[in-house]
């Protein structure tokens, strides 16, 4: 079935241009398809390419079986179709004139139309050339991509026709780029000399790769030559200013190739910053603001992962929107266990935070043991929504995918949110009264230990919401908290205990950090040596990047 | 509590024979009838102590060293390290380094040099770090010098920018999962993965044979009732009323003309030195080391044992050790799954309602026996009891 | 921020004896100090006789316990001069090296170490090495301990000698405090609002004893309570947004003008 998806997928995609498609050549195409049993193998290439140039949309529903070796015969009525050997070893026919599909036969019944490697590489590339005329400017240009990659005489050809007519900016481009390569690789030096200066800026790294060959096999033949022959003046001169451009050009592509890959670096930085900045903001608010060290924080995130397991597989039919659905519940999940665990032991370890640091330690050994009872020890599969798949593509060499740019999103959703629920709702002004002078807000009749249940709620339920976030990212099993609790934790401690926009700057400092060092130094000790400089920041910094100030701070 | 204030009693127990006698006293009984029971009477015997029990045991006191080494920082001196796990891992790679030179030719590669997972590595010399390694002095230098070491440079850092507390705790979990990772990576030179293991012999002895494994016993026991009198020393020591005095008001210490930075840093690497030894002696007995001992749940644990025990009495965090090392090789035995809720039903319960421990508990019962006792003769002259102590230094933390 | 290096002026104690031949024990100087843009003390300037008993007084946020920080080394003042004696430089030093110099200091707060007993509080007060291989090894001399028989005896503790800390009453703990100060010997001592908490007798008691300390030591006490400050005062400095208001005896300053103005009403009843 998936070998056919592509097939399917190019049906669909020619089925558009059969509108343009003139009624002679719709007529001409059964009489052709019916030689392909009869021809000879060298009267085949011949075939092939009056089947192609009748550009209706079957002739991919033919070539690509053809060149597959999917493609038979009936051996009782000669009927054409493509085959598709299913599970149970049956032969599954479609005819590829009608599409319709034929009840499934036995081997013996069908005979395959016989081609060679050459008349492979010969539809191969009539195949490829076919989506150069698409009507639609993404599948050209896809076909394009494929043309540059591998070049061929008639893919070549047709662009030189097609380049005139091109309306697509992208497409021309690219169509001008093919072009050039192919001068590079065999025109005149001149022509090179021409082509090279304006490959200069293109980003493909086949344009890359074409420069550096013909700049290696340009020095090995110079260095032949000197030797033996003098060459007359004027050409030595242009061959070694055709060095020099050669030179140059790939220089400004590594440099610029270099920049887009620190801007991809970047880019992985942010997106690890903002799982930092899920992951520290509830921590922010029960550490930071009400100053409770919540060792359980880490389950509170794998209890937000596993609810948006559970509702996957309630609503199995919804995956597109799990996690829509998700954020709120996970939200109340784990901000109700947060309630639960405020009320039943933090409440009793005021001002003991040690003795909260142990026993909240303990809340989370026994929430990753009932997590492991009921869901098993091993990690669950979390879907991904269509979505969140695929990646925005910004040049030949850096694109970004579309699960860390909304996480990016998400996390700063998240972040803004709360700081209005700080600043502007009754609650903020609430917890803020009592983070600051618990026994004056007692006074004035601020219910504090409502207020302290509803702020752990509230960290607690916003790591959920990380959690469901994070489902996304990584595997979702029992240990899923443990592995942040550390580095959420230093998150709010290097920003600035009780400073929310310290958390932002440090989780987003951290992640790129962590990401520009991976590149020479690889994940592990990347990780290390951010975890390292980190204590000694702190240990220099004890307040973090933004300390609060003056004696309330003391 | 308050009505003790007006009727202190004079503990008679501890008065009598203080408690360094006492837990020497039994840990000498208990280590000759372990010895003679396993050796005099044979298997199947009833009194017979078998030799897998003996390293089990042997297993426990290395624990309770190491508890020791926590109730030292965290019990009289208020730094609660999350990361003990690391200076006992330390001590244990020293060791563990030491066991592996042993082996010399009879790994799986015949190198007499290397050991296997370097040449599994195609690896062609030691690193440098190895030197000396199959040296039996040098290896009993570094199990005191790698922990402390470390314990040096964190301590002079973290005490002098005065980081405490919280901050500290967490700092000190940082460290040691830090070296979880970096033990994990094959390019250490520690095993990688696998860390050190296959070992043969200790000091000519195979350590296969049951009176090796006897003999370690015997000396982890020697060492626990030399890192108790150690301790004892310290604490009841002028030092260990400046550490107290630390832990209860630090800023009055520092006004008083102390630097508390200087015995912060002093006693955190006292400790993390009896964690190395601890480590050191628990490796020959269990038969390996690996990156797990850098895991920070480790360390946590640890510390639950103290707390358990009753954290600010020596001797509390021996039986904290013990006792909870003791059921978990039950409880892992009998229902694995039960085991982490225990041990977290364990951290919440102890935290929330016996937050001076068993030794507290126990404490606590013996006064109020004794005070409903001596009522009539309590004059305000008398010494204060342990408990009132003990209380205090609780209610103040 | 803290300055702890080799090479302390601090070597020996020998050293610490401040040099009061101008008949100063402790110079002020241009200090100021802010707080996130919040000037606490604003070029503020202040000299303490040698034997000087001296109040500060002031209303809340004047600056008096940021005074007492400076002094003691728990904030460094962004300008200014601190010294004690001629020649020992305050700002050069940190917080135990000072108070080895001979400065004591009651915190606002009573701050004892309550898991110790009453005797050993005083014997950690004990001026002497404090140093960790001293402490390690050290022994009470006969000395020592007839010095804490009498600093107990002084501030009446004795028959609470070995009651820790922790379970004394407020006032017993203000007692301790100072008591701890005295086994230092200090040459100046800071008394953060000494008599919080006390009865009327034990306050009476703590203006006996911090007159009879004057003389032999320098204090500097800082008190909220006008009638306690009347009855021991001998020079008053009144302090209002981190300057010296007005200096002189309780009733100069009472009728200083601009005293009058900032308390109005406060000062009234």
């Amino acid at each position: 079935m998936l070998r056919l998806l592509p097939l399917l997928l190019l049906f669909v995609m020619s089925f558009n241009a059969s509108a343009a498609v003139g009624e002679t050549q719709q007529s001409v195409l059964p009489a052709l398809v019916e030689q392909l049993p009869n021809t000879k193998l060298n009267k085949m290439a011949l075939l092939i390419e009056q089947i192609a140039a009748t550009s209706t949309p079957q002739v991919s529903d033919i070539l690509q079986p053809l060149m597959d070796g999917d493609l038979y015969y009936l051996k009782a009525n000669k009927r054409v179709v493509s085959v598709f050997k299913n599970q149970q070893k049956q032969y599954e026919l479609t005819d590829v004139l009608t599409a319709e599909v034929l009840p499934a036969v036995s081997k013996s019944a069908i005979k395959k139309v016989r081609t060679n490697n050459r008349l492979r590489g010969q539809i191969r590339d009539l195949l490829a050339n076919l989506d150069l005329t698409n009507a639609d400017a993404d599948t050209r240009i896809a076909a394009l991509k494929q043309l540059l990659d591998n070049p061929n005489q008639a893919g070549l050809s047709a662009v030189n026709k097609l380049i005139k007519s091109e309306k697509d900016d992208d497409a021309r481009e690219l169509m001008s780029v093919i072009l050039l390569l192919d001068q590079l690789e065999t025109g005149t030096i001149s022509e090179k000399l021409s082509a090279a200066k304006q490959l200069g800026d293109r980003l493909e790294p086949t344009v890359k790769n074409a420069l550096v060959k013909e700049l290696d096999r340009f020095s090995t033949e110079s260095t032949s030559n000197d030797s033996t022959s003098t060459d007359n003046d004027s050409s030595s001169a242009e061959a070694k200013e055709l060095k020099t451009v050669l030179t140059n050009a790939i220089d400004s592509i590594e440099q610029q190739a270099s920049v887009f890959s620190l801007a991809e670096n970047l880019f992985f930085g942010l997106s690890l910053g903002s799982v930092l900045l899920l992951a520290a903001i509830g921590l922010a608010i029960t550490f930071g603001v009400m100053g409770v060290i919540n060792m359980a924080h880490g389950e509170m995130m794998m209890l937000g992962a596993y609810t948006t397991y559970v509702i996957q597989q309630t609503f199995p039919n919804l995956i597109e929107y799990s996690l829509l659905m998700a954020v709120p519940a996970a939200f109340l999940v784990s901000g109700f266990v947060g309630v639960l665990i405020e009320r039943g032991v933090i409440r009793f370890l005021k001002g003991r935070p040690l003795e909260t640091l142990l026993a909240t330690f303990g809340i989370s050994l026994i929430l990753q043991q009932l997590v492991r009872s009921v869901f098993s020890p091993l990690n669950r599969q979390v879907e991904a929504p269509q979505w969140m798949s695929g990646s925005l593509e910004i040049n030949p060499i850096l694109s970004l995918t579309y699960n860390r740019l909304y996480i990016i999103l998400f996390a700063l959703m998240v972040f803004f949110s709360l700081l209005m629920i700080l600043k502007n709702s009754s609650l903020g002004l609430h917890v803020r009264a009592v983070s600051q002078n618990r026994d004056m807000a007692r006074a004035l009749s601020v219910k504090s230990s409502w207020v302290d249940a509803i702020t752990f709620g509230l960290g607690s339920g916003i790591a959920g919401v990380a959690g469901v976030a994070l489902s996304q990212l990584t595997n979702v099993g029992p240990n899923l908290g443990q592995a942040y609790i550390i580095d959420s934790f230093l998150v709010v401690v290097f920003g600035g205990v009780g400073n929310l926009w310290g958390t932002l700057v440090a989780a987003m400092t951290m992640g790129t950090f962590n990401k520009i060092l991976e590149p020479s130094m690889g994940p592990v000790l990347a990780n290390i040596i951010v975890l390292v400089s980190l204590v000694l920041f702190i240990q220099k910094r004890p307040k973090g990047l933004f300390p609060q100030k003056g004696r309330a701070a003391e | 509590m308050k009505n003790l204030l007006n009727s202190p009693s004079v503990n008679n127990i501890t008065k009598k024979m203080s408690s360094l006698h006492f837990v020497i006293a039994i840990l000498f009984v208990s280590t000759l009838y372990v010895t003679v029971c396993n050796l005099m009477f044979a298997e199947g015997s009833l009194l017979h102590v078998s030799d897998y029990t003996v390293s089990l045991l042997g297993k426990y006191l290395c624990y309770a060293l190491l508890a020791l080494a926590v109730d030292l920082v965290w019990g009289y001196c208020g730094i609660l390290s999350l990361g003990h796990g690391a200076f006992f891992a330390l001590g244990g790679y020293a060791m563990g380094m030491y066991l592996m030179r042993q082996i010399g030719d009879r790994g799986v590669y015949g190198n007499p040099e290397l050991p296997d997972f370097m040449v599994f590595l195609n690896w062609t010399e030691l690193p440098w770090y190895w030197a000396g390694s199959d040296n039996a002095l040098v290896m009993i230098l570094l199990v005191f010098a790698g922990p402390g070491l470390l314990a040096y440079i964190f301590g002079m850092l973290a005490f002098r920018s005065r980081v405490s507390g919280v901050y500290l705790s967490i700092m000190t979990q940082a460290m040691t999962y830090a070296l979880l990772l970096s033990f994990f990576r094959n390019e250490m030179g520690f095993g990688g993965n696998n860390g050190l293991t296959d070992f043969k012999e200790i000091f000519g002895f195979s350590l296969q044979s049951p009176d090796t494994k006897l003999a370690l016993f015997i000396a982890t026991a020697v060492m626990l009732a030399i890192g108790y009198a150690i301790s004892h020393f310290i604490v009841n020591s002028k030092m260990g009323r400046v550490v107290t005095a630390i832990r209860d008001a630090e800023n009055r210490v520092r006004f008083a003309g102390y630097k508390p930075e200087h015995y912060k840093v002093w006693i955190f690497v006292v400790s993390a030195m009896l964690a190395g030894v601890a480590g050191a002696l628990y490796v020959p007995q269990v038969g390996i080391i690996n990156p797990g001992e850098f895991s920070p749940l480790n360390s946590i644990e640890i510390v639950i044992w103290v707390a358990i025990g009753g954290r600010g009495t020596l001797y509390g965090a021996l039986i904290g050790a013990i006792v909870v090392s003791y059921a978990k090789t039950r409880f892992t035995a009998i229902m694995p799954e039960a085991w982490l809720f225990g041990l977290g039903g364990l951290f919440v319960l102890v935290t929330l309602l016996l937050p001076k421990g068993l030794a507290g508990l126990v404490i606590n019962l013996m006064d109020k026996i004794e005070s409903s006792s001596n009522k009539q003769t309590a004059s305000s002259n008398s010494k204060p009891t342990t408990a009132s102590k003990i209380e205090t230094a609780a209610e103040k933390k | 921020m803290i300055v702890d290096k080799q090479g302390s002026p601090l070597s020996s104690a020998d050293n610490l004896s401040p040099d009061t031949r101008h008949g100063m024990i402790l110079y002020v100087e241009d200090v100021s100090v802010s707080f996130d843009g919040f000037k606490a003390l604003n070029d503020l300037n202040l000299y303490i006789g040698d034997g000087e008993l001296r109040c500060l007084i002031g209303a809340n946020g004047a600056g008096k316990t940021t005074l007492m920080d400076v002094i003691t080394g728990k904030t460094r003042p962004d300008k200014g001069k601190v010294s004690f004696g001629q020649q020992i430089d305050l700002l050069e030093l940190d917080e135990s090296e000072i108070a080895r110099a001979g400065i004591g200091r009651k915190f606002q707060k009573p701050t004892v170490f309550e898991a110790l007993s009453v005797f050993e509080n005083i014997e950690l007060s004990l001026s002497g090495d404090k140093g960790i291989w001293t402490s390690l090894f050290h022994k009470l001399s006969g000395e020592q301990k007839d010095k804490i028989d009498e600093v107990l005896k002084t501030i009446g503790l004795e028959p609470e000698r070995n009651y820790p800390a922790g379970r004394l009453s407020h006032g017993q703990k203000q007692w301790l405090e100072i008591g701890m100060l005295l086994a230092a010997e200090p040459r100046l001592l800071l008394v953060d609002e000494p008599v919080t908490g006390m009865t009327t007798q034990e306050t009476e008691r703590t203006a006996e004893l911090l007159t009879s300390l004057a003389g032999k030591h320098s204090v500097v006490v800082v008190e909220h309570d006008m009638a306690f400050v009347r009855s021991i005062a001998r020079k008053v400095t009144v302090l209002h947004q981190g300057t010296v208001l007005a200096e002189g005896s309780m009733d100069e300053v009472q009728a200083n003008k601009d005293v009058r103005e900032v308390y109005l009403g406060e000062e009234q009843d």
